[in-house]
């Protein structure tokens, strides 16, 4: 993949490796019984071979979050022995956690595949951040712009995505193959009918689709899965001490001196994690004491907030999030 | 912002991770008609099984001022009612899949528009789905929407049929309007092929008989809806049945590896089982299995694998293997039943592309043998189906691929049918039985083939394909142009509208049936007299963007050269040398391009020509020099 100006391809040295154990004949896996967990991972494969199979150029959209976590060990999982024939491609806002960067880096590396990351450079000229411009401002366009962005210097036909329809209402409706127009526009009147797991591949050229293997999965799916197949995460997901300071009617964690002076002062040492992972500035921190995959679980089942309220993206009106997907927010 | 460890229930994770792990999942639709109260039904079911947080339900209660039915209550419905435009316009537009959970299940809940205009969303639904909910009010009984929903319930497949008799709160509980409702339904679905049916009464709005029994319904002795979602067993052994995997992928990371990726559809497989090819014939022994997490010796559906095999045979996407005793068909005709999903109609000449569970193939339909009247169950004659409509059809592929009939196995008894040219997907099938050929038309390897005529000729075919309205200068630029061609050796042949319609085509009109028809015809000669290796002019008005697409794809890449006549209509019509836009404008010709037919012009020709301003001379010379500079003359 021809890495364009402003983005830095990382292909790792060395010969590709699987992380999967694989065992020979004679020593075969015992046959669990088939549960809702297999009926998830073995859909999610069949997806995402048959984006391989039937495009020209897919990418990989990875995140870095736990969901896209996910969505690479099944990646991973479809093409074992062999590596996923697709590259991985992360939309760098350069607010992310320093953590993330690490993780993301060393993850593709280990597992032998092209990362490309994007990072809207236009942006960066501008000073556009999310101190001064508001989460609204920045979203736009060190991330929505940003992916088209990345998208069209790509040349991409297919974009596979983390999400869930379980995550909010508008996505409830939403296709495993999401057709996009030529300006990665969603249109949801225009959307194709998906019958039994026959997907519709065709786009013209400059047409485009996201394919979410991961529809089907709700929040605990994905941390039960996590905790089964032993999926290693950022370190954010789980508590710490770490330095917290209110801004925004949130916890932020000071994690470098970019944030203005005046709202980093005295930071307090606090137990947290986060559940979702994006701009430092733009998530919440929560208190707690969870450790562990087990921990989270736990405390999952007691919390009664739904995800996405720990990001301040959505909460602004009603309908919000459709209007994003609309304008091509992943 | 933070959760208080003290306020979590105590739970023994160790044992909860067991029990999830050890759960099942069922996937269901429901369906029922505008207001009998699905949406609320299954608000009710999420809120029951706690799956509603309480930022939703804070949400849904601001909407409920704003939008909702229920005065100061919390309107249930609005926790499901998805997307802005039909949340204002108070109805369900598209299909919209819920997740929630009991201590038993897992469950994934398929909501389906009641909207008499959405039976496309239905089978949508359905395609999916394990069990149906089927939603009556019950004030309202049976109706011609509840006998449609069961009838696409009961052609996709689904056995189990939950009847939800909902509102009994307004029927004051009564036990004899529920048992008339039942009785009416059990008559009507005899005719189907749905084999369970459980009939509960319940009120989604109160949540009797939900997830909690009703005191106002003691004479009902069954149990709550919540009680048999959790406990109905579905039918999914597909173990019995033969082995059928589907070829997705063929993964070949390196030199000493060499595996069939797929998601198995029916059946198991062994190591050391013997495996066939299904298109080839060609069979093997399975060497190894590569499941989701590591090595396997045994695999069955729906798992997906990477199949291994003792030797090298040719297999790719699109063949599927199985156990040699038991093989798939292998056909290219079949008949099956097909639901329409496209605003526009079926044509059944119209060449369309069908997607299989991984092979695909170009389909045309060769006998709309009837429709199914979905509410009477009726079957009539037609020569089309529209929208949300069901026929019953036989299609004819340009190659053989492998199936099954859809009611053995889902996954390889269906296919979808996409529009060629918008890439919609426009119908959804399922297939009932292969059919032989009357003859068996060999296409035999001749040792003259195309290039050794196309060098006799000594020149390349090519398809000179004309478009434009009529009197746009199609025929006289044709015209012109063979003559040129003639001139420097050429062998060229001039299709028109006069040479095909008074022989070939004598039989076809000008409706839109017989338009595609006409162009089809005219694109299977010119791709016989492409073979003779001929250069090739037509002239046809072809107004539609598919038949010359169609076209273009029956020929070899880069044979196929569109001329579009780009003429105004007015010009066109000022021009009218045969006085038919005259009549046409008098009503005295009917489907006139232009007038009252519609022209889609090409949005890529390869040769645009403006015949209002130049002479048909210079515009000849034009193609005679873009076929110069590709080299094809
Ligand atoms: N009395 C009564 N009203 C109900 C019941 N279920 C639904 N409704 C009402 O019927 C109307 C339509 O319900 P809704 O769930 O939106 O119907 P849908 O179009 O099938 O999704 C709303 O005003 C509901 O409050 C019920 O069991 N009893």
């Amino acid at each position: 993949m021809a890495a364009t100006t402003d983005m830095e391809a990382h292909r790792s040295a060395g010969a590709p490796i699987s992380l999967l154990p694989l065992r020979r004949n004679g020593a075969s896996a015992t046959m669990r019984p088939f549960s809702h967990l297999d009926r998830l991972e073995s859909e999610s494969m069949h997806i995402i071979r048959e984006v391989a199979a039937e495009f020209r150029n897919p990418v990989m959209l990875y995140s870095i979050g736990k969901d896209s976590a996910v969505m690479l060990h099944l990646a991973m999982k479809a093409f074992a022995p062999g590596v996923p024939p697709f590259p991985l491609l992360h939309v760098d806002t350069t607010w992310k956690f320093r953590a993330m960067i690490e993780f993301r880096d060393r993850i593709a590396r280990e597992m032998g595949l092209e990362l490309i990351v994007h990072t809207n450079q236009d942006g960066v000229a501008q000073g556009v951040n999310p101190f001064s411009h508001g989460s609204k401002v920045h979203t736009d366009i060190m991330k929505t712009e940003a992916l088209k962005q990345a998208l069209n210097a790509g040349g991409y036909d297919a974009a596979f995505g983390g999400a869930r329809r379980d995550e909010e209402k508008s996505r409830a409706k939403e296709r495993v193959f999401s057709f996009r127009s030529k300006s990665h526009r969603w249109d949801p009147k225009a959307q194709r009918p998906e019958l039994w797991s026959l997907y519709n591949t065709r786009v013209a050229p400059g047409e485009s689709v996201r394919v979410f293997p991961l529809s089907n999965w709700t929040e605990l799916d994905i941390w039960q899965y996590i905790h089964r197949e032993g999926i290693e995460l950022v370190p954010l997901y789980f508590a710490a001490p770490r330095p917290i300071v209110e801004y925004n009617g949130m916890w932020i964690m000071v994690d470098d001196d970019r944030m203005p002076e005046q709202h980093r002062q005295n930071p307090v040492d606090r137990m947290v994690r986060f559940r979702t992972l994006g701009c430092y500035p733009l998530t919440g921190a929560v208190e707690s004491q969870a450790t562990s995959v087990p921990d989270i679980i736990l405390e999952l089942l007691a919390s009664r907030a739904s995800e996405r309220q720990g990001r301040a993206i959505d909460k602004d009106q009603i309908g919000s999030m459709e209007k994003k997907k609309q304008e091509g927010y992943f | 912002m933070a959760t208080d460890p003290a306020d979590a229930p105590q739970i023994d994770i160790d044992a909860f991770l067991a029990q999830q792990d050890a759960k099942d999942q069922l996937r269901f639709i429901t369906c029922g008609s505008v207001d009998d109260g699905k949406s609320t039904l299954l608000g009710r079911l999420l809120y029951d099984s706690k799956t509603v947080f309480e930022d939703q339900l804070g949400a849904a209660e601001v909407e409920s001022k704003k939008y909702g039915t229920q005065g100061a209550e919390v309107d249930l419905a609005l926790l499901v009612d998805g997307l802005q435009a039909e949340r204002e316009q108070g109805i369900t537009i598209d299909v919209a899949y819920r997740y929630f959970e009991t201590d038993k299940r897992k469950f994934i809940a398929a909501d389906t528009p009641g909207h008499e205009q959405y039976t496309r969303n239905m089978a949508t639904g359905a395609s999916t789905a394990d069990l149906a909910i089927i939603l009556i009010d019950a004030r309202k009984g049976v109706l011609t929407q509840t006998r449609r929903h069961s009838f696409i319930v009961s052609l996709l497949g689904i056995k189990n049929v939950i009847l939800a008799v909902n509102k009994m709160d307004l029927m004051d509980w009564d036990g004899a309007t529920f048992e008339a409702i039942v009785e009416e339904y059990s008559a009507f679905v005899s005719d189907l092929e749905i084999e369970h049916v459980h009939a509960i009464p319940l009120s989604a709005l109160t949540g009797a008989n939900v997830f909690s029994g009703s005191a106002e319904m003691p004479w009902y002795q069954g149990p709550t809806l919540m009680r048999l979602l959790e406990t109905i067993q579905i039918t999914r052994d597909t173990t019995g049945l033969p082995f059928r995997m589907p070829v997705q992928w063929v993964n070949r990371p390196n030199s000493d590896f060499r595996g069939f990726s797929g998601t198995i559809a029916s059946g198991d497989v062994s190591v050391g089982d013997p495996v066939a090819a299904s298109l080839t014939g060609r069979s093997s022994r399975v060497s190894r299995i590569v499941g989701p997490s590591g090595d396997l010796d045994r695999a069955m559906a729906p798992q997906s694998v990477t199949v291994c095999l003792e030797d090298e045979i040719d297999i790719s996407r699109g063949d599927m293997l199985a156990h040699p005793g038991t093989p798939p068909a292998v056909a290219d005709q079949f008949a099956a039943h097909i639901v329409w999903m496209d605003s526009e109609k079926m044509l059944p000449e119209r060449a369309y592309l069908v997607r299989f569970a991984t092979a695909a193939a170009t389909a045309q339909i060769t006998d709309l043998v009837h429709k199914i009247d979905v509410n009477t169950l009726e079957k009539q004659a037609t020569k089309t189906l529209e929208l949300n409509e069901v026929g019953y059809c036989k299609l004819a592929l340009d190659r053989a691929v492998p199936f099954d009939a859809y009611e053995s196995v889902r996954q390889t008894g269906s296919f979808v049918l996409i529009d060629r040219f918008t890439n919609t997907t426009v119908g959804a099938g399922t297939i009932d039985f292969p059919l032989r050929r009357a003859s068996n038309i060999e296409w035999h390897q001749m040792k003259v083939d195309k290039t050794a005529r196309a060098a006799a000729n000594g020149q390349t075919p090519r398809i000179l394909w004309f478009t434009g309205f009529s009197g746009s200068g199609k025929s006289t630029v044709a015209d012109r142009l063979e003559q040129k061609l003639h001139a420097i050796g050429r062998r060229t042949y001039l299709l028109d509208g006069d040479n095909v319609r008074h022989g070939l085509n004598k039989d076809l009109g000008f409706t839109d049936h017989d338009r595609v028809e006409n162009i089809r015809r005219v694109a299977e000669v010119a791709k016989l007299m492409a073979d003779a290796g001929l250069i090739v002019l037509t002239s046809f008005i072809s107004p539609f963007r598919a038949e010359r697409q169609m076209a273009r794809d029956l020929l070899d890449e880069g044979e196929f050269v569109e001329v579009f006549v780009d003429t105004p209509l007015e010009v066109c019509e000022a021009r009218d040398p045969k006085g038919l836009y005259k009549k046409a404008r008098a009503g005295q010709l009917k489907n006139f391009t232009g007038i009252d037919s519609d022209y889609e012009p090409p949005e890529a020709a390869e040769i645009t020509l403006k015949s209002a301003e130049q002479d048909p001379d210079t515009l000849a010379d034009q193609i005679i020099a873009w076929l110069r500079d590709q080299k094809a003359i």
